[in-house]
């Protein structure tokens, strides 16, 4: 696994600086600063309301942000060189759940511009080859969330946003959600996933501890635990909020 | 417009309207159902003796009314549903430009009320006893004309609503007082002006004149040709708005 400075010289794929976001009169993100190194899965962790999935909607480009500058891949989110380049996978598995998975891989394909070629050997990495005439509404949410996940990586974007992919699911379905991250990051792909769930930690390269709309951490998973002295994820996050963010 | 993201689009909606064989049915069926209630409704009045059987005329009016009526309901809740399921969201974040969704959408779904249009007509004429001076392809075009007007407007609902539910209950508010104003009750010429001059900002008014001159002569002059460019421009007006609606980023 790479330091935290194996590329620190290199361009950051993300670079987010003093982002605010208001929602209606209420600011919802205050000053966020953060910088995602290229082919690293960052994790983003914190409670549910904690600004997760408006931080992941701002760098998608789907959030009116109110001051502050992110550039992905050298270019404002949303930007139309980006939209073949950034994959975003919703907190609910946002495909159509009344068609089948190669239905729905084909058309994300469609709008990517990748061949028919390109929709069976993602499929096939997504390890659902058997449920490709299958309607994802008869699909387990692991093999939903994959299915959601394979709209995106349908472009082999060169970022990857997933908002709590693994959220519902068995442990068992959650480490293969992983492992399949972990093998599409080694491809290159830098990826920035959500989870409320600390156990997950452990399979990031850099985590980032959000509470209230401020990052309270930025740091990575044996530097957490060495820190804060504790032995498990949960605790250490704990106790990263009972100190405060001067930790 | 990008032909690739469109077609596309408009195949994947294809899909999921063929696949939902329920809501086919009904779209194709439902007005057929209604147009023979009607039928059988007015089939034992008396004709005063130098009047006119009432029922040809309704039932051509029929042809204007229910493709709208029906595809405004469908389009409404399927954009809705697009919405709220995240899968909007989601496609803000590729190449997908607004306007091929918003076509592609109008595509599928009038490739659909031309379908709806076709079975409509030909129950009316053959086995309803309706004749028009004017040919049948005529009310055929003004029927697929006045569901696409439907479509674009249930996609312009659609902004409104957060639920199933209150898209719904857009289908009165839309289509109640063109029911009213259109002609069908009272002869335009004979309200008052406000409503003369409301029925003008009504696409309805303008497909029941015309589906009037079917009946009347068996050609069509300008009046005609105005109608339907009046319901093409609405529909093609709403779409615009539809598009307008959807902002890829929001607050």
């Amino acid at each position: 696994m790479k330091g935290p400075e194996a590329d620190a010289g290199g361009p950051a794929a993300v670079n987010i600086r003093s982002l605010t976001v208001r929602k209606g009169k209420k600011e919802v993100l205050h000053g966020i600063d953060l910088k995602l190194r290229p082919g690293s899965i960052t994790g983003l962790f914190g409670p549910s309301g904690c600004g997760k999935t408006t931080l992941m909607r701002s760098i998608v480009g789907v959030q009116k942000i109110h001051s502050g500058t992110i550039t992905v891949l050298g270019a404002q989110p949303g930007a139309k060189a980006l939209r073949s380049e950034v994959g975003y996978v919703t907190q609910a598995a946002a495909v159509y759940r009344d068609l089948t998975l190669e239905q729905n891989v084909r058309y994300f394909a469609r709008l990517y511009g990748a061949g028919a070629e390109r929709v069976r050997e993602t499929i096939e990495a997504a390890g659902l080859t058997e449920q490709t005439e299958q309607k994802v509404q008869s699909m387990s949410g692991g093999q939903a969330s994959r299915a959601s996940l394979a709209c995106a990586l349908v472009a082999d974007p060169k970022f990857l946003v997933l908002d709590e992919p693994t959220v519902g699911l068995d442990p068992v379905t959650r480490e293969e959600l992983w492992g399949h991250f972990r093998g599409v990051a080694e491809r290159g792909t830098t990826i920035l996933v959500s989870s409320h769930v600390m156990d997950e930690a452990g399979h990031c390269d850099r985590l980032v501890l959000m509470r209230h709309g401020v990052i309270l951490q930025d740091t990575d998973p044996a530097e957490l635990l060495e820190a804060t002295g504790t032995s498990t994820y949960d605790q250490a996050f704990l106790s990263v909020i009972t100190e405060g963010v001067a930790a | 417009m990008n032909p690739r993201t469109f077609g596309a689009s408009a195949l994947r909606i294809i899909q999921q309207l063929t696949t939902d064989r329920r809501t086919l049915g009904l779209i194709l069926a439902v007005p057929l159902v209604l147009v023979t209630l009607l039928y059988y409704v007015y089939r034992d009045v008396p004709v005063p003796p130098g009047g006119q059987d009432p029922f040809p005329r309704i039932a051509l009016i029929m042809l204007g009314i229910l493709p709208m009526l029906v595809m405004f309901a469908v389009t409404s809740v399927a954009m809705l549903r697009e919405r709220t399921s995240g899968t909007l969201e989601r496609l803000w974040t590729t190449p997908l430009h607004r306007a091929d969704l918003v076509g592609g959408y109008a595509l599928a779904f009038a490739g659909m009320a031309v379908l709806q249009s076709l079975l409509l007509s030909a129950v009316t004429y053959w086995f309803l006893g309706v004749t028009t001076e004017g040919s049948a392809g005529w009310v055929v075009l003004v029927a697929a004309l006045s569901s696409t007007v439907g479509i674009a407007f249930g996609l312009l609902a659609s902004a409104f609503a957060r639920t199933e539910f209150q898209a719904v209950q857009f289908m009165p508010v839309f289509i109640s007082p063109q029911i009213f104003l259109c002609g069908l009750l009272v002869d335009t010429d004979l309200m008052p002006d406000v409503l003369q001059w409301l029925s003008e900002f009504m696409p309805m008014t303008y497909a029941v004149d015309a589906l009037m001159q079917i009946r009347d002569s068996a050609s069509m002059g300008s009046d005609f040709t105005g109608d339907a460019l009046m319901l093409a421009a609405m529909a093609l007006g709403a779409l615009l708005l539809a598009a307008l609606t959807m902002p890829r980023s929001t607050r």
